[in-house]
């Protein structure tokens, strides 16, 4: 990490990484919808995912993009904050600046906490532990019988909301992409993508929640 | 109008400061909130006390030097003006006004409410600047077509007066939004594209040498800027330093 000295070129790795996540979750809400149409649709892409040469690459590759962009969001706030070592009796930020633009920090770090709970919930069960249950889809619908969990999952949701709809549009001028003709576009689309995500998954945990007291 | 203020009271850069409390009575809407620190101190000194250090020379609108943070906004509430430009009339009769110097660890305050922007100089120096022969065989102006958006777009750029007010309100202390008015108002023009890309990396790694925050964009700088420059200045700065990197050289 110390190798990357300058400021902008960290900007720039916190960029792309963030992008690479993105594109990440895209797919990961696509396939988790799969649920709510069939099971074994669902399972036939969760095999397909877990035994594909590509995909099982790919996840060395994109824990990597974790590692980085966590990492380096913990380097860059703690600058941050040593670069203004007595703070203001009196500051007015919201007069001037977006709250999830400020809370970039509070809300990862809070994914990040949810994001340990999760992968102990699905990705060691189904790699390294014992499968309790008959299929991947199975799994996912008894954890959601759960309301902590499915509160907690549900709250994460909001919270990734909020670092995507700046984290998203902020990437873009972060490389270097602002322009009077794009900029409203992207920051349009960061915004949708941003309540899609949140509904999206929120929808399937909530689905299956409620589902499990009709039962 | 009477007011009461709090305002930041600092011996030197090594001691310790505290906000003080003050009152000022009469004080019209028309006034600069300048003149009414003069008010202020006119007072003190009839009452043989040490008066507030404050920076400003212009009184208006083009030095940059009035560096208050005033009620938590960089040169105060109103937008698109220095501390000089702010009247009084933006404030109501019995009002309590926080008036602190620009924070951040780049800018060591002086003495009360005038804090040190040497930094800036320094990013300047590191290359601010157009190498061009200027003894007596200056090229005509007109012999060199320069396309207007360009030239008003670098214009914008350079209207940038270096007050520091967006490493002031940046919760970062990031001095992106002036270096990249003072990259982008000369990369823009034919003369400066020569030293682009050696002005860029240099001017950064001064930069960062000084101890300023990163950018995260949470776009406070543009709001606060008494000159309206834009974020379009640290994204051309992004791409020009992105191409520097991969592309430069020497060093």
């Amino acid at each position: 990490m110390a190798l990357i000295n300058s400021s902008i070129l960290r900007k720039i790795v916190m960029a792309l990484s963030g992008l690479f996540l993105i594109s990440f979750l895209a797919l990961h809400l696509t396939i988790n919808l799969f649920t709510l149409i069939s099971a074994d649709l669902f399972n036939e892409a969760s095999h397909f995912m877990a035994t594909n040469w590509i995909i099982q690459l790919m996840q060395y590759v994109l824990a990597i993009g974790f590692v980085l962009h966590i990492a380096m969001g913990i380097q860059l706030t703690l600058q941050n904050k040593k670069a203004r070592p007595s703070a203001y009796a009196m500051n007015k930020a919201a007069a001037n600046s977006g709250w999830s633009s400020r809370n970039m920090i509070v809300t990862g770090l809070l994914v990040l906490f949810f994001l340990i709970v999760h992968l102990k919930n699905y990705f060691w069960v189904l790699k390294f532990g014992d499968m309790p249950y008959s299929s991947d889809y199975e799994l996912v619908v008894k954890l959601f019988e759960n309301p902590l969990y499915t509160l907690l999952y549900v709250f994460a949701f909001v919270l990734l909301g909020f670092h995507l709809d700046h984290g998203f549009q902020s990437a873009f001028q972060s490389v270097g992409i602002n322009h009077s003709k794009y900029t409203p576009a992207i920051k349009w689309l960061g915004r949708a993508f941003a309540v899609v995500v949140t509904l999206g998954f929120s929808l399937i945990s909530l689905f299956f929640y409620f589902s499990s007291l009709s039962n | 109008m009477d007011l009461t203020l709090k305002i930041w009271r600092q011996k030197n850069t090594s001691s310790a400061g505290k906000m003080v409390d003050y009152k000022v009575t009469g004080i019209s809407g028309d006034m600069s909130f300048l003149e009414m620190i003069d008010v202020l101190n006119n007072d003190l000194v009839e009452k043989g006390e040490d008066p507030v250090a404050f920076d400003h020379d212009c009184r208006e609108g083009i030095c940059g030097m009035c560096s208050m943070y005033i009620n938590g906004e960089a040169h105060g509430p109103d937008r698109g003006v220095t501390t000089c430009q702010l009247h009084m009339r933006k404030f109501k009769n019995g009002d309590t006004i926080y008036i602190e110097p620009f924070r951040a660890k780049a800018f060591p305050v002086i003495k009360d409410l005038v804090v040190d922007r040497g930094a800036f100089d320094r990013i300047m120096a590191a290359g601010g600047f157009v190498s061009v022969n200027t003894s007596g065989n200056t090229m005509d102006a007109n012999a060199l077509p320069i396309p207007k958006d360009d030239a008003d777009e670098a214009f914008d750029a350079a209207t940038c007066i270096g007050c520091g007010a967006c490493v002031a309100t940046c919760k970062n202390a990031s001095a992106m939004l002036f270096v990249s008015a003072k990259v982008s108002q000369l990369a823009l023009l034919p003369q400066g594209k020569v030293e682009a890309e050696r002005r860029v990396l240099s001017m950064v790694e001064q930069m960062d040498k000084e101890g300023f925050g990163n950018c995260t964009n949470t776009g406070a700088c543009e709001v606060e800027c008494p000159k309206g420059i834009s974020l379009t200045n640290i994204a051309r700065m992004n791409r020009e330093y992105l191409k520097a990197s991969l592309t430069y050289s020497e060093k």
